[in-house]
């Protein structure tokens, strides 16, 4: 995401933009939804306000070098550029200053800024009454569980229960996330989903379905959901493939071609040429051999360890695999790395690359290792993001800076636009 | 074990590519992807049939029927954020199950593109009479299980290498290119060779066209390696010397590269062949190579206007290639061009695959939501870079299909008509 946001910016304002990615990038497994940050001491109701806080007190933290402005405008382009985007009026609401608490697959709520319209009306701070309804022989959705645990985790505020009716595909197929959103492309199919729904439900009641509404008209499909339903509809998302997360996908490369930006899938950056401070050329592996792209400006968002853009080995050694960048925030050889519990805080989880306060990356003595290359997204370090609810925000920001920053570099050069190389690999 | 010892023959990079299944955290994301699962239960998916299933292959039994129906259009590889082998892994293991099982008459035939061509050109017009008659590809069918109704293209009467041996190219001081022009030019579309030649010699360059014959990726996707094994490696050879004398090998056919470049070494398992390796790094898709010197600065930019509208389809092999869409970037410096982009990603042929009786309905099924785009986008032309791609598209759509650089041709003031191929069969 973070590579796509920089290279759309960028390619919006006329510089020529290469993303060179490596796999088709993991927004497509993520829920769709653009949080900023859902913890820090403790939940967190105003996501832009907690980061000004957070960058005080931790300097080392990426939001602390993109600053809490640029997170808020980021958030801002992203929800304009969706609004007008090809799967319009599709849209995104809520914003930055704010967080709702949607319900996640296994009933907790869970803090996000910026969602799609479809999942807005699950926002347990208001929703009061929920049918949790399921689609008989679809895997890893339990309306049951859900509604337990949204009563349970809602306390006396919400009452849900959970139902289950029929999918409206053919028993060939397996009623899966990505089938069901495809049935749900067709007319008529929302219509029958409702027509199942509609002796069911309570009038008054949320209607709170897995995330499958389309993946070409989801505006569309909810809609018609709540008009002939009379009840409000919100998409809780699913374990992956996820369909909302994939319409963020798509929309982005769409909006990366019409900005004139190219994609070039199936290439993996290996390295960079050019002098002591700057770069000029990144390799890319490409079928066949090495193929190079001159360039101006390099913003690297080739991802954190998850994604292959940093590696560890077996001799406690890390390294940033694209352009071999310092990694900071390694325990020392012989210290803890990890907790002993999953979901505590790790040693090695604040591990990546560190940046000043233009992005640019810092060397083991805490100098710019190059002028003109930008890093983006996971591979900052300082952030813990599965604990944070903090991804996308850094993603979607990091990125957005990246490319005001060039573009600001390059207003004091000359009237020229830039030609840049974003390298991503998973956003 | 020596791997230079040809008794002791080890397929190192065959390991890698049957290891790289470790790496899939089973994500879903081929499955989201891959463009036959989701037409057909008979084909369970990229994950299942490759990764997952590959496991139960370890003593190299054959385990899956399934996986004779994946086309092998290599998406999954691509869009895979972990480096897995999917489609290569997938297209071993079909070979396995074809060297268990027997492979049927019609795929040692239709995977002979030069056997074919050789028989049908001189009896063109018999041949393609017989092609386009209706009782006689019934016949075909029944009894060898080509679909009536597939896409066949029709025999040109002439090769492009008689008109080669006559055609001089250049002047002695011209920078040389040696054209490596594929069955389809050679046997169906000899213009297109012709065009070709024509677009580099307006760009100074001499083309060099020694003999050459079938790739064999025909082969190679019906799983009979051995045959395609021979194929590849007489081609590398016939193209080795002009690579040893410092020439780039500029190929029409993205397919036919791909093999050149890439496949033949991993799937074939031919890593260790000196003289394909030297070829593979030399290998230039015409638009990719034509992209290369506009960057440099060396493209002629004499495009006269070219006012139509146009569909371009980027073919699965194309993506296969990393090097983005270089002919979207030729297209916008031709003036009038309109060119609207399609993102559908399979036409469904996958070369011989969609010619099968039993995978005929697949395919067209693969092709519809690309052929509905074209529909909508009401193009006068389709643009696409592989040959059998543009004879499925031209089949199902009615339009001319033509290769990009034909559109060169005509901008360039090289010639008034755009020519497609003729299709025979299905009209």
């Amino acid at each position: 995401m973070s590579g796509l946001a920089a290279g759309i910016r960028l390619a919006e304002e006329g510089a020529a933009v290469v993303v060179s990615a490596n796999g088709a990038g993991s927004l497509q497994l993520a829920p769709g939804t653009i949080d900023l940050l859902g913890y820090a001491s403790g939940l967190v109701a105003d996501p832009i306000h907690e980061i000004t806080m957070l960058a005080e007190r931790d300097p080392g933290h990426p939001y602390a070098q993109i600053g809490a402005e640029n997170v808020a405008a980021a958030a801002r382009w992203l929800s304009a550029r969706i609004a007008d985007g090809p799967l319009s009026p599709y849209r995104y609401v809520g914003k930055a200053e704010e967080n709702m608490l949607l319900p996640t697959a296994l009933g907790v709520p869970r803090p996000s800024s910026l969602v799609p319209e479809t999942m807005a009306a699950g926002d347990l701070r208001s929703a009061s009454r929920i049918a949790v309804v399921g689609f008989r022989g679809m895997k890893d959705f339990h309306p049951s569980l859900i509604a337990d645990n949204l009563t349970r985790a809602s306390g006396d505020g919400v009452a849900a229960r959970s139902l289950q009716i029929d999918p409206p595909t053919d028993l060939s197929r397996e009623p899966g996330t990505l089938n069901l959103a495809r049935m749900l492309d067709r007319p008529g199919t929302a219509a029958a989903v409702a027509a199942r729904l509609a002796p069911v439900v309570h009038e008054g009641e949320l209607i709170a379905l897995p995330a499958v509404l389309s993946t070409a008209d989801p505006h569309g499909a909810w809609e018609t959901l709540q008009r002939l339903t009379g009840c409000p509809v919100c998409e809780i998302p699913t374990l992956p493939p996820s369909v909302p997360g994939l319409r963020l996908f798509n929309t982005l490369r769409t909006l990366l071609a019409q900005a004139g930006g190219r994609l070039i899938t199936g290439a993996r950056v290996v390295g960079v040429r050019g002098g002591p401070e700057h770069v000029d050329l990144v390799r890319v592996q490409v079928s066949g051999g090495e193929r190079s792209y001159g360039c101006r400006w390099v913003v690297l968002a080739t991802g954190g360890v998850a994604s292959g853009g940093l590696e560890l080995d077996s001799n406690w050694q890390m390294r940033e695999t694209a352009l071999g960048l310092h990694v900071a925030g390694l325990p020392e050889p012989g210290a803890p790395r990890f907790s002993s519990r999953y979901l505590d805080a790790h040693p090695i989880g604040r591990a990546g690359i560190a940046v000043d306060r233009d992005l640019r990356p810092l060397d083991q003595d805490g100098r710019r290792r190059w002028e003109n290359v930008l890093v983006a997204g996971a591979a900052l370090a300082g952030a813990e993001p599965w604990r944070e609810k903090s991804g996308e925000g850094i993603a979607l920001s990091s990125g957005y800076r990246a490319a005001e920053l060039i573009l600001e570099a390059d207003r004091h050069v000359a009237g020229t636009p830039a030609a840049s190389t974003v390298a991503e690999t998973v956003a | 074990m020596s791997t230079t010892d040809p008794d002791h023959h080890h397929d190192v990079l065959g390991d890698l590519i049957r290891g790289s299944l470790d790496h899939c955290v089973k994500c879903t994301i081929c499955e989201q992807y891959c463009p036959v699962s989701n037409v057909t239960p008979l084909f369970p998916g990229p994950k299942y049939a490759g990764p997952q299933s590959e496991r139960f292959r370890a003593g190299g039994e054959s385990v899956d029927q399934s996986v004779d129906y994946c086309s092998g259009c290599g998406i999954c590889t691509q869009v895979c954020p972990q480096g897995v082998h999917i489609a290569e892994i997938n297209a071993r293991a079909r070979a396995r199950m074809k060297e268990a099982q027997g492979v049927p008459l019609r795929d040692r035939i239709i995977t002979r593109p030069e056997v074919l061509g050789r028989l049908g050109t001189p009896l063109a017009p018999l041949a393609n009479a017989s092609l386009r008659n209706r009782p006689l590809r019934v016949v075909a069918e029944r009894l060898l299980g080509v679909h009536r109704d597939a896409p066949v293209p029709a025999f040109a009467g002439r090769t492009f290498r008689s008109w080669a041996n006559r055609h001089l190219s250049g002047t002695p001081t011209s920078e040389r290119v040696v054209f490596f022009y594929g069955c389809g030019t050679n046997y169906y579309e000899p213009r297109l060779g012709e065009m070709t030649v024509a677009v580099l010699e307006h760009n100074g360059f001499a083309v060099d066209m020694p003999a050459q014959g079938c790739c064999g990726l025909p082969l190679q996707s019906s799983g009979l390696f051995d045959d395609a094994r021979r194929y590849v490696r007489r081609l590398a050879h016939s193209l080795a010397p002009s690579v040893r004398a410092g020439a780039q090998i500029v190929a029409v056919s993205t397919s036919c590269s791909l093999m050149l470049k890439r496949e033949a070494i991993e799937i074939l398992g031919l890593s260790d062949d000196a003289e394909l390796r030297l070829v593979s790094g030399r290998v230039r898709d015409i638009c990719e190579f034509l992209v290369d010197l506009h960057d440099e600065g060396r493209l002629r930019t004499d495009f006269q206007p070219v006012d139509q509208r146009i569909a371009y389809h980027a073919p699965c092999q194309q993506q296969g290639h990393g090097i983005g869409k270089p002919a979207l970037e030729l297209f916008g410096l031709i003036p009038g061009l309109q060119v609207a982009e399609m993102d559908a990603r399979c036409c469904g042929i996958a070369g011989t695959y969609g010619l099968k009786r039993e995978k005929y309905e697949i395919a067209m099924a693969v092709g519809e939501p690309l052929f509905r785009q074209i529909r909508d986008a009401a193009p006068g032309l389709v643009a696409c870079d592989s040959e059998t791609c543009r004879w499925q598209i031209e089949k199902a759509s009615g339009l001319r299909s033509v290769h990009p650089v034909q559109l060169l041709h005509r901008a360039y003031g090289l010639g008034e008509e755009v020519e497609g191929s003729t299709v025979l069969g299905g009209w």
